[in-house]
């Protein structure tokens, strides 16, 4: 009903002549007793202008390029020295990222738990454990390539392994999930919490049923970033997962991840052309997982809403 | 804070201060005319009875108005309260004032023939008690307003024995029967007024204490 | 009788002396109102009531508060506490979750998990506060599309869901149309049967119109305790005078 009423409102709208709107004209006069308005317009309209072409234009390139290598050969099911298929990487992408979230989540969510509704305001580890989180997240991926290639594949004796790389991740992405979901913690209104233990609920049953349900959101954000990490990356996993073609079979077999197969494509620079194509896959994965994750997100949001 | 309703409470202190005044002009009016007899007074009491009932309305009014727009509360409460209660009280002062006044007409020629000394101290008494209740009002004065209470069994003495007197007259001179009847009804309204008097000073205290009792 | 006994009470925030020596006893089945300028206190006083302080740091108390005789700071789970003294906040605050299931999380958080059972307590909650009427058909909507006093009756149900014996009301109408502000009076009044009601409140003439006793603070120090008749009509205190006349500070 209401939707009707908003509709025949706009309806209405074409046959009214409001005098409330900002006519050019008007616009123009009240620019000209102020021209810095004006400039800061023009700016701000360029920098919104740029951005956008150089974002269309890598995607275009990226398209216009890859698409012609989109040959059905490209997603045969093994790979081999004449027809560098991207499928099993496919497969060892969805199922590292897998991997490192389940190592990644519970404790990345389970800190930010703890900081934010256990550890009392102002108590010096919390402030030494968020500053190493974010200084963490700042540092250059090849850092934990190189921590994960000593630790996991050396020192534990685990080889370039999918555990390996999963762990090597889970270490990297952490900090992001822990910061957002934190993040989105903080942001859970005290009224909930009051709300809750005002109703004799304990602390453990406000967090799982009030406060958890309504950072949903701002938790998945943090994964969905997570992902984007996890399925773009090359340096870490190089040292960690190895570059091997085939699927990784079990959890202490080498494979390649997708932008480790296109960066060695490239590399290599035999299959230039294919490694246009799986760039298109890799674009179109992580769409997919945007995608999939906003529609996630906004089924929470509505169960919540 | 709350400048514009102490203005408002000024103005209604004003009023019946004024309303005040005009009763107790209206009853020393009376008075002479019973103790002096003069017969001009009438026309003087009417004037003031119209002027006290108008007076009446307009403070009415006022507090009504208070207590729609201000919601008082505590002494204010007490203040409008006593004020809407109080002029009821002057206003009938007013009305018996000018009942005597009628009265004095016919007892006028007789009064060298009755023994006036007793109702002339019981209008001055009554009199007297009016400006004392008005005057603990305009002072805030309790110790003030429980004098008039006291002066109420004055009056009530001097009621009982100007009442033996009137027996008397009739016993005596029944020719003198129905201005004997006169004199007793102005008794009687004088002692009135010195209920109505007692009341005012009953709500000069419950505006000030929040107790309307007079010990 | 005697619900509430609070004795020779004192609050601290910090080395903030918010609450001084306040002895009140509050009675059962009455509407109790709080009243006083910003910063006296009352909230404070009421958040002790049902131990919701203790979620703030650095806060103190010394003294004694007894629920029935028995001792709130004692040996009584705090959760229990909060069962049997419910609150009602300034600001609504319904769970980002149905109607049902804001009314069904105190129930189920005290073991009740049987269906029938529940949909029996959120009818009779939903009835209790009035509002069932207006949202027997939008139960499995969410609680936040409701408008402000719905979404505060809707509040006040889910605390009674609980069953409480006291029910604490901060300010629960100052956010509120005067439309919703009187039907929710009027269930104070009607509530008052069954339940304690202790309120804060800047509407003094909210307190006049529902509540049977009325305690005036002032800078942490309760300075008057009186039938609501007595402390509007004569109050006793300079103090108390000056700020319901208005003619405070």
């Amino acid at each position: 009903m209401a939707d009707k009423s908003i509709k025949t409102d706009m309806n209405d709208e074409k046959e009214i002549r409001a005098i409330n709107k900002v006519s050019f004209k008007q616009r123009m006069i009240s620019y000209k007793r102020k021209p810095l308005s004006l400039l800061m317009l023009i700016i701000v309209a360029a920098a919104a202008a740029i951005s956008a072409a150089a974002l269309i234009f890598i995607m275009v390139y990226v398209l216009i390029r890859g698409i012609p290598n989109l040959t059905p050969d490209l997603f045969a099911l093994n790979y081999n020295s004449d027809n560098v298929s991207c499928m099993p990487s496919i497969i060892n992408t969805v199922v590292l990222t897998l991997f490192t979230l389940i190592i990644a989540v519970p404790f990345g969510v389970g800190a930010a738990i703890y900081l934010a509704e256990y550890a009392k305001k102002g108590n010096r580890l919390v402030k030494i454990i968020r500053t190493m989180a974010e200084t963490l997240a700042g540092i250059p991926s090849i850092v934990y390539g190189l921590f994960g290639m000593l630790f996991f594949v050396y020192a534990l004796n685990w080889g370039y392994s999918l555990l390996a790389g999963a762990f090597t991740l889970a270490i990297m992405v952490l900090p992001t999930i822990m910061r957002t979901t934190e993040e989105a913690l903080i942001t859970v209104p005290d009224s909930y919490r009051e709300g809750s233990y005002g109703l004799g609920a304990g602390k453990l049953r406000t967090i799982i049923r009030i406060i958890l349900p309504s950072a949903m959101p701002g938790i998945l954000a943090g994964v969905i970033l997570a992902v984007g990490r996890i399925v773009g990356e090359t340096a870490a996993l190089i040292y960690t997962y190895g570059s091997a073609t085939g699927y990784a079979a079990n959890p202490l077999s080498s494979g390649r991840s997708l932008a480790v197969h296109m960066y060695v494509l490239t590399n290599e620079g035999l299959h230039t052309n294919q490694a246009w194509g799986t760039a298109v896959v890799l674009l179109v994965l992580v769409f997919g997982i945007n995608t999939l994750s906003a529609f996630i997100a906004k089924k929470l949001g509505n169960k919540k809403g | 804070m709350r400048e514009y309703f102490d203005i408002e409470l000024d103005k209604l202190n004003n009023q019946l201060i004024e309303m005040g005044g005009l009763v107790e002009q209206a009853i020393k009016n009376t008075i002479g005319m019973i103790i002096n007899g003069n017969s001009d007074g009438l026309e003087f009491a009417r004037e003031h009875e119209e002027r006290i009932n108008t007076a009446e309305k307009i403070i009415q009014n006022h507090c009504i108005r208070l207590l729609l727009h201000q919601a008082p509360v505590a002494y204010d409460l007490r203040y409008v309260s006593s004020a809407l209660k109080m002029i009821t009280d002057l206003e009938r002062i007013g009305d018996q004032a000018i009942d005597i006044a009628e009265m004095a007409q016919y007892i006028k020629d007789r009064t060298n023939v009755f023994n006036m000394t007793h109702i002339s101290e019981m209008a001055k008494q009554s009199a007297d008690m009016v400006t004392l209740a008005i005057d603990a009002f305009v002072k805030r004065d309790i110790e003030l307003a429980k004098t008039v209470n006291r002066r109420d069994d004055i009056i009530d003495e001097l009621f009982v024995k100007v009442k033996e007197e009137t027996v008397e007259i009739i016993h005596s001179n029944k020719e003198l029967g129905t201005e004997a009847i006169d004199l007793m009804m102005i008794a009687k309204y004088l002692e009135r007024i010195g209920d109505h008097a007692v009341n005012v000073a009953e709500w000069v205290v419950f505006s000030i204490t929040g107790n309307s009792k007079i010990d | 009788m005697e619900k509430f006994a609070i004795d020779n009470m004192n609050l601290y925030y910090g080395k903030f002396h918010a609450l001084k020596n306040v002895n009140l006893h509050m009675e059962q089945n009455k509407i109790t109102a709080f009243i006083g300028p910003s910063g006296c206190g009352k909230s404070t006083l009421l958040k002790s009531l049902n131990r919701m302080n203790d979620l703030v740091e650095g806060c103190k108390i010394t003294g004694e508060i007894k629920l029935d005789g028995e001792d709130i700071y004692g040996n009584m789970d705090v959760n229990i506490l909060r069962k049997r003294v419910g609150m009602v906040f300034q600001k609504a605050n319904p769970f980002p979750m149905s109607v049902y299931d804001n009314i069904a999380f105190g129930p189920r958080t005290h073991g009740i998990k049987n269906k029938k059972e529940l949909d029996r307590i959120v009818e009779e909650s939903l009835r209790d506060a009035a509002i069932w009427d207006e949202l027997k058909d939008r139960l499995k909507k969410s609680a936040l599309g409701l408008s402000g006093g719905q979404q505060q009756r809707l509040c006040i149900a889910r605390a009674l869901a609980i069953k409480p014996e006291v029910l604490l009301m901060d300010e629960a109408t100052s956010a509120l149309d005067p439309i919703s502000t009187g039907k929710i009076e009027e269930l104070c009044l009607k509530l008052k049967d069954n339940y304690t009601i202790i309120m804060v409140t800047h509407n003094m003439q909210q307190a006049l119109r529902i509540s049977d006793n009325t305690a005036f603070f002032l800078l942490g120090e309760m300075v008057e305790y009186n039938s609501t008749d007595a402390i509007f009509s004569a109050p006793q205190d300079k103090r108390t005078e000056e700020y319901i006349t208005g003619r405070f500070g």
